[in-house]
């Protein structure tokens, strides 16, 4: 009995600990950004890594997404023959939370992978203290500049996401009934707000945050060669999934919070 | 600062310095200086301390004791950007050669130069090229490091190392993983580097590199400091394992 209780407060000491860790890492990282040198060269290359090289795998994903989504609330709304609303469900369903989300589970297994892994590499390799030996400060090189490029990077993903999944929910609606574009494009934004689209989007800048946070600090702190850094690759897709599955929760609580979600 | 009075005659200067990692005792109370412009040379066998000690000398290794005095300043109590300015005036070969993958060669060794200096990107590049070309590899600079032999990589970190012409050199095995005309090759140039005013630590098992670029040599074992003094005073020693190095005239 004491020796489970003893697994147990370590776990929970180990998982505190980690969270600790975690938090004190990420708020550098914010506090870092706003200290010269800025690094704006390592940001740009990093926004064309995470962003630029991430938008055909959003595309696809947002436009077969879209395309699942038309059916099923067609499937929904013709029980009740209220098929004209159909773009205007998918848009809100989309642009509220399966867009943002999406997004952000894609990009944490994409870029939270890549990072885990290049972070760590590069620690096992003793380039992250050659980087320290040429009086480069590593952590601001590393990790702050990818933290800003995949803040940055997550809300213009998102939108992207929005807007392919809108475009894959008209090609499947046009398909079984032939609605034009204008008719369901004008459908769409019939019940759309920008208190919808704006904090849900936004939002995603705090999936960036923890996306590059987690697999920055993960690859900083690799060690046992190669092993480590497929293990610092596979739990930054881990740790960066819950946690913007958690912090949904919190945001959305926050959004809900600021903007009630009343029928006017 | 400490409260020690600035040694400015010694370029570095290791004082009563311990370090472990968890149980394990890397180094047990090391204590040398070394003069400006002159060579020293660590010998000793693998897992003795010696590459340790060099990352303590740049700040990569805080002690756990004792004081670590470059230039007259203890880097142990400086902070971030303080120790920066220090560094800038080093130049590190890691073991491993260390060059940044994602690089190639060229940015590689330009990479100082880019970080540090206000030089055109043309006359950034002509300063790697010649650094390239000291060391033989003047028609990689455009290849990946990927692309690179052990030895080359070896070779591009030493470019890279001496890209700012630093005043001091901190060099982890040059000639590991070189054949013995390009080590005698990287030996010349270390010695010239030396002569134009760089002070020089260097970590081998290489004995014949040791006698061509040694003003003074010491002894690493467990921890500790055995024996250091000159060519001559370590091939005159009693003690068996300084004999057996000595003696050893395998490169590696």
């Amino acid at each position: 009995m004491f020796a489970l209780v003893d697994r147990v407060g370590a776990a929970v000491l180990s998982v505190l600990g980690f969270v600790g860790a975690l938090a004190t890492f990420g708020g550098r990282a914010i506090v870092d950004a706003f200290r010269p040198p800025y690094e704006v060269r390592e940001i740009v290359r990093h926004l064309y890594q995470f962003g630029l090289r991430s938008t055909p795998l959003i595309l696809t994903s947002g436009f077969a997404i879209g395309v699942v989504l038309s059916m099923h609330t067609r499937a929904t709304l013709a029980r009740f023959g209220a098929e004209a609303m159909i773009p205007a469900g998918l848009a809100v369903a989309l642009v509220r939370e399966t867009g943002p989300l999406t997004a952000g589970l894609l990009v944490s297994g994409r870029v939270g992978a890549g990072i885990g892994a290049e972070i760590g590499a590069m620690r096992v390799t003793e380039q992250i203290d050659a980087l320290e030996a040429n009086a480069v400060d590593a952590f601001k090189f590393l990790a702050v500049t990818r933290v800003i490029a995949c803040m940055i990077a997550m809300p213009l993903l998102t939108v992207m996401m929005d807007f392919a999944g809108i475009f894959g929910g008209y090609v499947a609606e046009a398909a079984v009934s032939g609605m034009s574009w204008q008719l369901y494009f004008e459908r769409s934004f019939l019940y759309l707000e920008f208190s919808d689209l704006i904090p849900a989007t936004l939002k995603t800048v705090v999936f960036g945050f923890l996306i590059a946070s987690v697999a920055s600090y993960l690859g900083f702190t690799t060690s046992r060669g190669t092993e480590g850094v497929g293990e610092a690759s596979t739990r930054s897709v881990v740790m960066a999934s819950i946690l913007i599955i958690l912090s949904d929760v919190i945001l959305v609580k926050i959004i809900f919070f600021f903007y009630p979600q009343v029928p006017s | 600062m400490s409260g020690a009075a600035q040694d400015t005659a010694h370029a570095i200067k290791l004082d009563h310095v311990s370090k472990s990692f968890g149980d394990r005792k890397v180094l047990d109370d090391v204590t040398f200086e070394i003069a400006k412009a002159k060579a020293f040379v660590l010998l000793g066998r693998s897992g003795t301390g010696k590459s340790v000690t060099l990352k303590h000398i740049i700040g990569l290794v805080q002690p756990d004791k004792g004081q670590v005095m470059v230039d007259g300043r203890d880097i142990t109590k400086l902070d971030r950007r303080a120790l920066s300015d220090v560094r800038k005036h080093m130049g590190f070969l890691f073991q491993n050669a260390a060059l940044f993958d994602s690089m190639t060669v060229g940015d590689n060794v330009a990479f100082p130069l880019r970080r540090h200096t206000d030089l055109p990107d043309r006359e950034i590049r002509d300063r790697a090229k010649q650094k390239l070309a000291d060391v033989g590899l003047e028609q990689e600079y455009d290849k990946m490091p990927a692309d690179l032999s052990g030895g080359m990589k070896k070779r591009a970190a030493l470019a890279r190392a001496m890209a700012l012409e630093p005043s001091i050199l901190l060099v982890d095995e040059p000639s590991a993983g070189l054949d013995p005309i390009t080590t005698a090759e990287i030996d010349d140039l270390l010695v010239q580097r030396k002569r134009s005013g760089t002070t020089i630590v260097v970590v081998t098992h290489n004995i014949p590199s040791a006698r061509a670029i040694g003003d003074e040599l010491a002894m690493l074992h467990d921890g500790r400091i055995i024996q250091r003094g000159t060519v001559e005073d370590l091939d005159r020693s009693d003690d068996p394992l300084v004999q057996a190095f000595m003696r050893s005239e395998g490169g590696g």
